[in-house]
């Protein structure tokens, strides 16, 4: 027999061993998420999941669900945290949305449209960050990592070849490559890689092509995140 | 259908395990971690290179660059700050002609400064390639500084410089009374685990380290925890005491050892593990021989290794690991990471470690003062310890108090003694406040000296930092904010980045450029810590700030406006434009 819990109110049936998110995705609800991508394990790095499970906070995509529990998620209070968190991970590296390749197909500022961040607000570390474009189909730009570890995980997990890791501890924690140079020409990662197109937000960005969709169509001009979904599910027509 | 549950945490590398182990041991014989030594390591243990190096960087005591023949680390906690560590550490760099942070020309000496080294009670204090010097003052210094510029080796430096005292000043239940080395394993033997688990659910024993989770509990849920093979389980002391201004865990270790591994093998007999590991604190290094000497002591008389006490089956030994210098592995989530060779990144729970632990297994985690207190314990009558504490937390306390008092040291007193009775015993005078349980724990103010120490009502893990009318608590909260933003491990959002901003705020304040807007961005940053950080230490760190601001007036008294102020000094940024213009005149300044 299937076991319930409420979101919001509504009743969202899941089975033993799933997490709030994994059962609130498959009934099509929508909780904010960047480090999450069902592809993988869960990570609960980014905490934008954050709900309030029995009045406790929880992140959705590491908490088991709970029979006949109340789960609170869109919420003034939750949207408001999400909101600071979000305006966190802006200061914290360097986002230049109107210069950026992923504009309007990124999740990060996707769900800052969402949660009505509108200004940073707190003050921008600005952060030195070279890019490193010595791949021949990819460059990444480190001013935009989010360290969700996507790429990690789909390295480590679908790809087999672990190429990205982090570094650093606190404040310096950062994205590094797995090469006897650093540098990502020099890794194993291929066109095809799982690593490659994974990223939500516009770290890690394929070459020889750029600014391909128009203003008014990318993924997030028509339709919020909430429902247009993760760029994750539109790979093939995104990147 | 049921579904296994998604792990959500970093699968255990290939060969992983013993990893630290090795980077610490080629850092104290090398000065560093070679690129030839990592590429040995990724070819021995099937891991990348971007793996290790991302270890290595997690670790404040692991370096992939030589930090000089001799490594001097001043602890910098705000005890030995008033004690004048810094002046004393300018001192040594001057003397040494050795700038701070970075290594000497010549590759002979650097000096830092690192988190506290658990010599509160006996500071200003330093680290010498992992081994203590505490007491310091001038006069040391310079004798040091010459030993260093004659390349004189450690081992003959007076060894009187290394002699830490224990410092107790008041015994208690557990510090007064005897313990036979085996007093525990030879209880169990006698009766049965199940006796052993109701003992201690009787005597109300609760974690030491401050949670105050019952040991019974957790040492039945573990004994309950299925595993593949008999005695598959693994027991951990954590003995990371990383807590600024603790130092209890270092005099048990060095005076009550025996009691800590009976207690370690007692668990190790109830739950059916046959394997045991000490997770030391890098800055107790010094502290491994003598603890290892003392476990071949055990092995001779037969209460470690194969046949414990001759029982066929109770097979049990103890590791020793040290850490390399973070805060954060005294979690117990993050220490199990570390020790299978990881970054110390909390994990996600469930599943918690007593159902799946170190590499899988049921494993217990408790603190050196937990498995003292369950190995006494064990050994005695019934309602020994129910004797002592309160009716939720009975027993008693072992307090690291330091800073503004006569004689600092270790105290220990029943659970439910009021603060300013232990105030009062230790010679504090004129007290402006007092911080307990460490920089995550509380800042009280006199009002609220009557209260007590106990679980339900001032919880600690044992700091205890006095702090009088002459000091200053900006600086105080400035001290533990650098701290966090130092020791927070960067994996989730809210702490990697408002460990920053809240340090970034509390420095401006301190400078002088505060408002009040910078008060809001404090409390905004402090509530979103507590309510979604992955950890404890992300939760906890603004404690402090919230009680100096909620309890004392100094911040107040400190801002420079009601209004916005910027960040930066617009002033001073206009400096490179009165540069390149060549102009200094009014019209020039803002």
């Amino acid at each position: 027999m299937l076991k319930h819990f409420t979101l919001d109110g509504k009743r969202i049936p899941f089975a033993e061993g799933q997490t709030i998110m994994d059962a609130a995705m498959a009934a099509g609800e929508y909780i904010p998420h960047l480090c999450h991508n069902p592809e993988f394990a869960p990570h609960g790095s980014c905490r934008v999941c954050t709900v309030k499970l029995n009045g406790r906070r929880v992140a959705a995509c590491t908490a088991p669900a709970l029979d006949g529990a109340e789960v609170e998620n869109d919420t003034d209070e939750l949207r408001d945290e999400r909101r600071t968190l979000l305006q966190l991970l802006f200061i914290e590296g360097n986002h230049i949305c109107p210069a950026c390749d992923k504009s309007g197909n990124c999740q990060l500022q996707a769900l800052a449209y969402y949660c009505g961040m509108t200004a940073p607000e707190f003050t921008h570390r600005y952060p030195l960050r070279p890019l490193d474009a010595s791949h021949p189909d990819f460059v990444i730009d480190f001013n935009r990592c989010i360290l969700c570890e996507l790429c990690v995980r789909a390295s480590r997990d679908a790809d087999g070849k672990s190429v990205f890791a982090i570094h650093g501890r606190g404040i310096q924690a950062h994205l590094a490559i797995d090469s006897p140079s650093g540098k990502l020409g020099d890794s194993k990662l291929h066109k095809e890689d799982r690593a490659a197109s994974v990223c939500p937000v516009g770290a890690i960005l394929p070459k020889h092509t750029g600014y391909a969709v128009p203003i008014g169509e990318r993924l997030y001009d028509r339709k919020p995140i909430s429902v247009a979904g993760d760029v994750s599910d539109h790979r093939k027509d995104s990147s | 259908m049921v579904h296994e549950p998604r792990s959500s945490n970093t699968p255990v590398p290939p060969r992983g395990e013993g990893l630290l182990r090795s980077l610490v041991a080629e850092q104290y014989r090398a000065g560093f971690i070679s690129a030839a030594r990592i590429q040995a390591l990724t070819a021995e243990r099937g891991l990348t290179r971007a793996h290790i190096e991302g270890v290595i960087d997690f670790y404040s005591f692991l370096h992939l660059e030589d930090v000089g023949r001799f490594r001097i680390l001043f602890s910098d906690n705000i005890i030995e700050r008033m004690q004048g560590n810094r002046a004393l550490a300018e001192h040594l760099c001057r003397r040494l002609g050795s700038p701070l942070g970075e290594v000497r020309a010549d590759g002979r000496v650097s000096i830092d400064y690192t988190s506290c080294i658990g010599m509160s009670d006996q500071g200003p204090s330093l680290l010498v390639n992992g081994h203590a010097i505490p007491s310091l003052d001038v006069e040391t210094l310079d004798r040091i500084a010459s030993r260093v510029e004659a390349n004189t080796p450690l081992t003959e430096w007076p060894q009187e410089w290394f002699e830490i005292p224990l410092n107790i000043r008041k015994k208690g239940l557990l510090l007064a009374n005897e313990h036979g080395d085996g007093d525990a394993v030879n209880a169990l033997l006698s009766s049965s685990p199940t006796a052993i688990l109701a003992k201690l659910e009787g005597a109300g024993l609760r974690g030491r380290g401050g949670a105050g989770f019952a040991t019974a509990a957790k040492w039945r849920l573990c004994r309950d925890a299925p595993v593949t093979q008999p005695n598959q389980r693994v027991v951990i002391c954590n003995a990371d005491e990383g807590e600024p201004g603790t130092f209890k865990d270092r005099v048990l270790l060095q005076g009550y050892a025996e009691r800590l591994f009976d207690g370690m093998t007692l668990c190790a007999g109830v739950i059916g593990a046959d394997r045991g590991i000490v997770y030391l604190r890098g800055e107790y290094r010094y502290l491994l021989a003598p603890l290892q000497a003392s476990l071949e002591r055990r092995r001779r008389a037969g209460l470690l290794g194969r046949r414990i006490g001759g029982r066929a089956g109770f097979d049990f030994e103890i590791e020793i690991e040290l850490g390399a210098g973070a805060y954060i592995c005294g979690e117990e989530s993050s220490l199990i990471e570390s020790l299978e060779g990881k970054r110390g990144n909390p994990r996600n729970r469930p599943p918690f470690p007593v159902t799946r632990g170190y590499l899988g297994r049921p494993t217990v985690i408790n603190n050196v003062a937990t498995f003292i207190a369950a190995a006494m314990i064990a050994a005695r009558e019934e309602g020994w310890f129910r004797g002592e504490g309160t009716e939720q937390s009975s027993g008693s306390k072992l307090l690291s108090i330091a800073g503004d008092c006569d004689h600092p040291g270790v105290y220990e007193y029943p659970f439910g003694t009021p603060i300013d009775q232990i105030l009062e015993a230790c010679g504090a005078r004129q007290t402006q406040a007092v911080q307990i349980a460490g920089a995550a724990g509380h800042l009280l103010p006199p009002a609220q000296f009557d209260r007590t120490i106990a679980f339900e009502d001032v919880a600690t893990g044992g700091s205890f930092m006095i702090f009088n009318e002459s000091r200053d608590l900006l600086e105080v909260v400035r001290n533990f904010a650098d701290f966090f933003a130092h020791e927070s491990c960067g994996f989730c959002t809210p702490c990697r980045v408002g460990t920053t901003l809240i340090q970034q705020n509390l420095t401006k304040i301190g400078d002088g450029r505060g408002s009040r807007w910078d008060l809001e961005t404090l409390r905004r940053i402090g509530a979103l810590m507590r309510n979604t950080s992955q950890c404890g230490l992300g939760a906890t760190a603004p404690s402090a700030m919230f009680d100096l601001l909620d309890h004392f007036e100094v911040v107040d008294k400190r801002l420079h406006s009601d209004e916005f102020e910027p960040a930066f000094d617009l002033d001073a940024a206009l400096q490179e434009a009165r540069q390149a213009t060549g102009r200094d005149d009014p019209g020039a300044h803002l």
